[in-house]
């Protein structure tokens, strides 16, 4: 039998405890660049598209925009603004919100609370995940097929709601499953153990226990739909008047406008794609900025 | 191959907390030296100063000196890599390397450090697997995943993927808490049999163990909650076990303790 | 809702006096239950619907479709006789969801890798939050931007790798523009950057101490511990998650048609201007689509659809067969 003895030679050049391979060295150290190198790469795009957007957008960021619709207003023209997009933008999310959330929380608690390990809840869970990666140029096709071709209803913000639904249930359902995860077990027992009915235990317990997270999810979650295009040309249609009623006739958006202004050809126009890009990105970063605000101050204990 | 170790006035810190205080001790070549001492009580930590493992937490530093022989571990042109090329260190739970296989796990460390030729390899694969009582339990499994295999001879790999790169010393923290009474035996024997060639230093729960293994104990205590651990003091077993000069010492090794 | 039966309005009234503040009882937990379940079926079902009536609503148009709808490349479903097919849509989805990916995938990785190994923790959350902006911008800003600033710097990029590389045919051909399916391509890389970087950085949160310990013992650099310990234990989560980033980067609309310029027929030299894909010949078509014309948007959007189902489903899979480590 081999021992490792003395005069074995040494498997590797004899030790010294400030020598490594200069090999070795390079290739961490350019690993080490390469890997700085890769962050600073996607700032680039990062800066340069925030760049671009306040310094295009600033020039006609003035009253008017925000009290204008875009009636009468043709691409050469200076004037005009997004006001009929920004309240159909506001409706439309509103809508999409009141729609997705109740079945979105629902079918959380089902699969948290009440679908433990049995094939529905694998099935459920399995499909919200491929629902996060459906495009939303195929919900926007789907609301098409079934609302407008289907049941005959005319183009309208509901229908953009109700495509934004579709993309909106499954962030929900993903962030609320995770709160709902957090909340300790042992509260849950101690309910029961009162005696309180399991859905009193879900509704007064869990829920209020998880409500922070619950929230935030669902700020980022309005934060990603807001800013969806794709679904809203095929179901709201294009309108340049204000249509305070989501329910009838084609409605305004504010990716919309900006679609609608960038492929007008002049400088005017341009501008206001570009200041509805501004007041685009402003409101998204609000939310998020308001949600990790809010996930920051009241995070439970549960979660560290 | 074996190094002598010279610990002298050192602290370690995990961000503001002062996890040991102002340790000094020599531990002798080709000997065994094992840490006693209750849960908390900086023995681990400790431990990890020795190979600068201490180090890669986020916020933990440590102050003073380490010489291994004529060399300060914590020497400004030392290279922390280098350190824990000569020092190895065994853990507690057996951690192989999951996507690997058996020779993989032992090659590991030697292929980092330049080995290279298959001859050469295996030549040093077997020496190391017979090193740590291995060889044949594996032999004719080489290439399975070392993840397959029990968990004392996970460990035992472990010890075969330490002791492959020789090391001039060996660091075993709890090697055997995670393990049955049997296994536990076998790695009792093998450290009998490797203090041979490296010097080795565990730290031990288990008094028995430490008593069958070690040549000298260091025996380490807790003033209270939240104080930093300290040595309390170090002698040959055999004294520790009979005559300790400490009364916390006795207190602790005949059960008295807290 | 059901109505209740005075039978059951007597149960709840019984079990309500004892117990007043706990209220409705079992009833209460049946109705919550189903209400709950309900709502994950329902999930189910507007899965089912989206298959069901994208299917239905595409035959029509099919019928009426006097060319191949698979390999003709022509889009003309609003001429008499209606002819188009789905080659040069699925050539350009394809492949710029495929350069999306090859370009995103190494710097998302490098960027999971900067976040999780090498910055503090205090530095990390805020690098985290920094990458997640880049997922908020909205794709209509970055085709706004794509438009207005990538592709004029484009051409210079473009031809420099037509010097280069231009002895392959996919970066050959003369007079590279840069309105082309690259741009797109390149566009569509910073979009799924944040998602391919965000499950890498869940996958390496995964990687045992334990692994990254024994490397670090042995003596290995803080890239030979990553190559050691990190990398191979998370393969096949970034394997998915590089799959999901191409999943999205094939659906992604808005700012690819607003990159890209329609030039009729399959380009090959993928640097000359032209290429349309699925989803951006849908947004450029829509508004002047006859019947038929929406029918086969709509058919055209159907295998679009069973593309990404189907990428995102193993893209899961792979993702959940990291488990298989613990």
């Amino acid at each position: 039998m081999t021992t490792l003895t003395e005069d074995t030679p040494p498997a590797a050049p004899a030790a010294r405890l400030n020598h490594v391979s200069p090999s070795r060295k390079i290739k961490d150290r350019a690993v080490q660049g390469l890997v700085y190198l890769s962050f600073l790469l996607a700032l680039i795009p990062l800066v340069s598209v925030l760049w671009t957007v306040v310094g295009h957008g600033i020039g006609r960021l003035d009253a008017q925009f925000f009290q204008f619709s875009m009636n009468g207003v043709s691409g050469k023209d200076p004037g005009g603004g997004a006001y009929h997009a920004i309240i159909g933008t506001l409706e439309q999310v509103a809508i999409t919100t009141v729609i997705a959330v109740p079945i979105a929380v629902l079918t959380a608690i089902y699969l948290v609370e009440y679908a433990g390990n049995g094939r529905l809840g694998k099935v459920v869970s399995f499909f919200v995940d491929v629902m996060t990666g459906i495009p939303s140029i195929v919900a926007g096709l789907f609301v098409l097929a079934l609302w407008l071709l289907t049941f005959g209803f005319e183009f309208s913000g509901l229908a953009g709601a109700l495509a934004l639904t579709i993309l909106m249930i499954p962030t929900v359902v993903r962030a609320t499953e995770e709160m709902l995860k957090l909340v300790p077990n042992e509260l849950r027992e101690a309910s029961y153990a009162l005696g309180v009915p399991r859905w009193r235990t879900v509704t007064r317990v869990v829920l209020p226990t998880a409500l922070t997270g619950i929230v935030t999810g669902i700020m980022l979650a309005v934060a990603r739909v807001m800013g969806e295009t794709a679904p809203l040309l095929l179901t709201i249609f294009f309108t340049k008047a204000i249509n305070t009623d989501p329910f009838t006739g084609p409605q305004g958006s504010l990716p919309t406008f900006i679609w609608d202004q960038i492929a007008d050809p002049n400088a005017n126009a341009h501008d206001r794609a570009w200041t509805g890009a501004l007041v685009l990105i402003a409101i998204i970063m609000l939310l998020n900025l308001a949600a990790r605000l809010i996930a920051r101050r009241y995070r439970p204990a549960a979660a560290r | 191959m074996a190094k002598r170790i010279e610990v002298s006035g050192l602290h370690a810190y995990y961000g503001g907390v002062h996890a040991i205080e102002d340790i000094s001790m020599t531990v002798e070549p080709r000997s065994v030296t094992a840490f006693i001492g209750p849960s908390g009580c900086g023995k681990s930590t400790f431990l990890r100063t020795l190979n600068r493992m201490h180090e890669v937490i986020p916020g933990a530093r440590v102050e003073g000196k380490v010489m291994l022989d004529e060399e300060d571990l914590y020497g400004p042109s030392v290279d922390p890599v280098a350190v824990r090329r000569t020092v190895g260190m065994v853990f507690q739970r057996p951690n192989p390397f999951p996507t690997m296989s058996i020779y993989d796990n032992v090659a590991a460390g030697l292929k980092l450090n330049g080995v290279r030729g298959k001859a050469r390899l295996d030549e040093i694969v077997e020496e190391s697997l017979q090193g740590a009582n291995l060889w044949n339990e594996v032999k004719d499994r080489l290439g399975k995943p070392g993840a397959g295999l029990s968990g004392g001879q996970q460990q035992r790999l472990c010890i075969a993927r330490a002791i492959a790169v020789r090391p001039q010393v060996l660091l075993m923290d709890e090697p055997c808490s995670a393990l049955d009474p049997i296994s536990t035996l076998a790695i009792e024997d093998l450290i009998g049999k490797l203090k041979n060639q490296f010097t080795i230093v565990i730290v031990t729960h288990n008094m028995q163990q430490a008593a069958r293994v070690s040549d000298k104990t260091a025996f380490f205590n807790i003033a209270g909650t939240g104080a930093p651990g300290r040595l309390i003091e170090i002698d040959d077993t055999s004294k520790i076990f009979t005559n300790p000069e400490q009364k916390a010492t006795e207190d602790y090794i005949t059960g008295r303790f807290g | 809702m059901t109505s209740e039966t005075g039978v059951q309005a007597q149960a709840r009234a019984a079990e309500r006096r004892p117990m007043r503040d706990l209220g409705t009882g079992r009833f209460g937990d049946k109705l919550f239950e189903w209400a709950a379940r309900g709502s994950g079926l329902l999930v189910l079902g507007i899965m089912a619907a989206i298959a069901i009536f994208l299917i239905w609503k595409a035959i029509p148009a099919l019928r009426a479709n006097e060319a191949n709808f698979f390999t003709a490349e022509t889009w003309d479903p609003n001429a008499t006789p209606p002819k188009f097919g789905i080659a040069q849509l699925a050539f350009g989805t394809v492949m710029s969801s495929l350069i999306a990916m090859l370009i995103a995938t190494p710097v998302a990785i490098g960027i999971a890798l900067f976040i999780s190994f090498y910055s503090s923790r205090k530095v990390a959350s805020g690098l985290g939050y920094v990458v997640d902006l880049l997922a908020a911008v909205p794709s209509i800003v970055y085709g706004l931007w794509g438009v207005s600033v990538l592709v004029p710097h484009m051409e210079g990029i473009s031809k420099a790798i037509n010097a280069v590389l231009g002895w392959i045919p996919l970066f050959g051909g003369d007079g590279v523009g840069k309105a082309s399916i690259f741009t797109a391509g390149v566009v569509l890389a910073i979009m799924i950057l944040p998602i391919i970087s965000s499950i890498s950085r869940e996958v390496f949160l995964q990687v045992p101490r334990a692994n990254v310990e024994a490397a670090l013992a042995l003596g290995a650099t803080r890239w030979e511990t990553i190559r050691l310990a990190v990398l191979p234990y998370g393969r096949s989560g970034m394997i998915g998650a590089a799959m999901l980033g191409l999943g999205r980067a094939m659906g992604e609309t808005i700012a690819v048609a607003l990159v890209l310029t329609f030039v009729p027929g399959i380009n090959i030299h993928i640097l000359q201007d032209g290429g349309a894909t699925f989803a951006s010949n849908i947004a450029n078509s829509f508004s002047e689509a006859s019947e038929t014309g929406r029918g086969a948007l709509i058919a055209s959007g159907l295998v679009l659809f069973v593309i990404t189902l189907l990428i995102n489903m193993a893209a899961r899979a792979v993702v959940a067969r990291r488990k298989e480590f613990v």
